[in-house]
């Protein structure tokens, strides 16, 4: 094989990991929104909130030290050598529950039957809270998360494509960031584990009810206040997932809150109502993004990554509003 | 639990007393008091706007009237919300049908199965074991509402894609599935060509003969209303206007007057 072709298919590969750590963050906008109608603009920021949490338990941080300090002039910062990460993981996962129940509780018990817009706002506004408290409770410094997920590139794939280019040809084989294969490969499970979930169970096919109609879910008994705890926390550990593979790769940072900006592209492309459109959106986005930057990147001064997927959701908001997966609109008149 | 039809007992399954309900200063209903008998099926009628479908919405908890009171089964009922009341054993259908129209009719079926459904979300998740026991229990049920409504080869089918008629049928068949004590009704043959609303008819009397389910129905078919029920109450401008058998009640003067019109036959 050419260099080229295998520089391609190099791109390809990464665009498509990149995709799925994308879908990851889509993935939380779609559950809440299936379920609800609210886009959650909180969702980015719930990833980060996790992601810090997870550290803080970790590597065993007392919660609102600043603030503890500042008040009482101590200066404690650590209770303890911190716990596993299999315990953290599960006291991180008991906390995005509790969220959940709280944010109904306060919240969104006050704004059923409100207007789209109206959800929406609130949602903006859970999302400045939460980077606040946050802030307040973890402090805002740049953190390193390590789950013990390997990482770095592959040395037994880039041996493997070293052979495929021509003999003699100075070719050094394909990079591939093992973390971004156990990306890949964890939110394979996930939607696999969501969908068996929703289909096969009652309270999975309580959800369905949900998102399919509201008030008929209603007639047949099934509470909407349960249904959107269960649907909150679910979200809330698809964001701890998202939370902890984006925390692996670039540390846990509040610019973390703003890859939910890079989930609506993918949004748009999927459609706002499609487990599998999310996953498909992202890929698509991931290896477009890829793939524009290497041909045509190099013509109008590169940094194409930055804007290329909000074209293409746009092209596509021109063409397929209703997104590729995505239930089109039908009025019947 | 299985009634025949001339074991209409006298007891009340819900008295409704003095039910007053407005929107600002739209007034819906004005001091209607009814009861519904165990076993029967009542019939609520009367012109476009004479508030029948708020009387339901009453009943079954998605309005809630500022004077009156809604006995069940011997006990006054607090305000519900619908999820509440559907827990309670009050089932039923929506003048314009609100099935989950993505799912098939065996998912819909099955939701109507819920509040019977106990393992918890561990269980759940793990599928195996008592879940699956329970799931297939349920389905058990079913598949008998399925075969009783004859509706075998849609079982696989999304709702959304079926016909207008089979939905309303489909519709019933949630509610049935859910062993409801109390079945309502909204305008269960409204849009249906005749061949069709002989089926749903017959449905009616059966699942009212076989389960012995009490049954309200709102229904503007006169001579379907004749037929199926045993009493009716007729309500105009949301009062009430009669209440009895369906012979009296056609014989009503007032009724005549208000409802029937011209057709004095």
């Amino acid at each position: 094989m050419s260099i080229g072709l295998l520089n391609v298919i190099e791109i390809i590969l990464n665009g498509l990991m990149t995709g799925v750590m994308y879908s990851l963050v889509a993935l939380g906008f779609v559950l809440i929104f299936k379920a609800s109608g609210i886009f959650n603009y909180a969702q980015g920021v719930m990833a980060l909130f996790a992601a810090l949490t997870l550290v803080g338990f970790q590597t065993g941080q007392i919660p609102f030290s600043h603030l503890i300090n500042a008040m009482f002039g101590t200066n404690v910062h650590n209770w303890g050598p911190g716990l596993p990460a299999v315990l953290a993981i599960i006291l991180t996962i008991g906390v995005m529950i509790g969220f959940a129940w709280l944010f109904e509780r306060l919240v969104l018990k006050h704004m059923v039957n409100q207007e789209p817009i109206i959800l929406f706002m609130t949602t903006i506004g859970l999302a400045y809270f939460m980077e606040g408290f946050g802030d307040l409770m973890w402090g805002a410094d740049i953190k390193a998360l390590d789950l013990g997920i390997p990482s770095g590139g592959s040395f037994w794939f880039e041996d493997i494509t070293k052979t495929w280019a021509a003999a003699g040809s100075d070719y050094w084989g394909m990079y591939i960031d093992v973390l971004d294969v156990w990306a890949a490969g964890i939110a394979v499970v996930m939607v696999l584990a969501l969908t068996l979930f929703s289909q096969y169970t009652r309270i999975g096919r309580a959800l369905r009810a949900v998102a399919d109609d509201h008030q008929a879910a209603m007639t047949v008994g099934i509470s909407l206040r349960t249904i959107w705890v269960i649907v909150w926390s679910i979200a809330g550990v698809v964001a701890l997932v998202a939370g902890i593979m984006w925390g692996s790769k670039s540390g846990v940072q509040f610019s973390l809150s703003l890859i939910a900006l890079k989930a609506l592209p993918v949004l748009i492309l999927g459609g706002f109502t499609s487990i599998p459109g999310a996953i498909i959106g992202g890929m698509i986005i991931g290896v477009g993004e890829k793939l524009f930057e290497y041909s045509i990147g190099p013509l109008i001064g590169g940094a194409t990554e930055n804007w290329f997927a909000y074209v293409l959701a746009l092209a596509f908001l021109l063409f397929r509003p209703q997104g590729l997966f995505g239930e089109k609109i039908i009025e019947r008149v | 639990m299985v009634n025949t039809m001339e074991s209409t007992t006298q007891t009340p399954v819900m008295e409704l007393k003095n039910i007053s309900l407005s929107f600002g200063g739209v007034k819906a209903l004005t001091d209607i008091s009814f009861d519904i008998r165990e076993g029967e099926i009542r019939a609520l009628i009367g012109p476009n706007g004479a508030g029948k479908s708020s009387m339901l919405n009453v009943i079954s908890g998605f309005y809630h009237p500022q004077i009156g009171e809604v006995w069940f089964k011997g006990e006054k009922r607090p305000p519900m919300k619908p999820y509440q009341v559907a827990r309670q054993g009050v089932a039923r259908t929506f003048q314009n049908i609100a099935l989950f129209k993505g799912m098939s009719t065996i998912d819909n079926l099955m939701t109507g199965r819920i509040n019977h459904m106990k393992v918890n979300l561990f269980w759940q998740a793990l599928w195996k074991g008592p879940a699956e026991r329970e799931e297939i229990a349920h389905r058990e049920r079913v598949e008998h509402v399925i075969d009783f409504l004859e509706i075998q080869a849609i079982r696989k089918t999304p709702v959304g894609r079926l016909s207008y008629g089979l939905q309303k049928r489909v519709e019933l068949g949630r509610a049935l599935a859910a062993d409801a004590q109390l079945l309502l009704l909204d305008e269960p043959m409204a849009g249906m060509n005749l061949e069709e609303k002989e089926d749903m008819s017959r449905f009616i009397i059966d699942v009212n003969e076989e389960f012995g389910t009490t049954i309200v129905l709102i229904e503007h078919d006169m001579s379907v209303v004749m037929d199926l029920s045993d009493r009716v109450v007729v309500l105009d401008y949301g009062r009430k206007l009669a209440d009895g058998e369906p012979e009296a009640v056609r014989n009503d003067p007032s009724v005549i007057d208000a409802y029937l019109g011209v057709s004095h036959d």
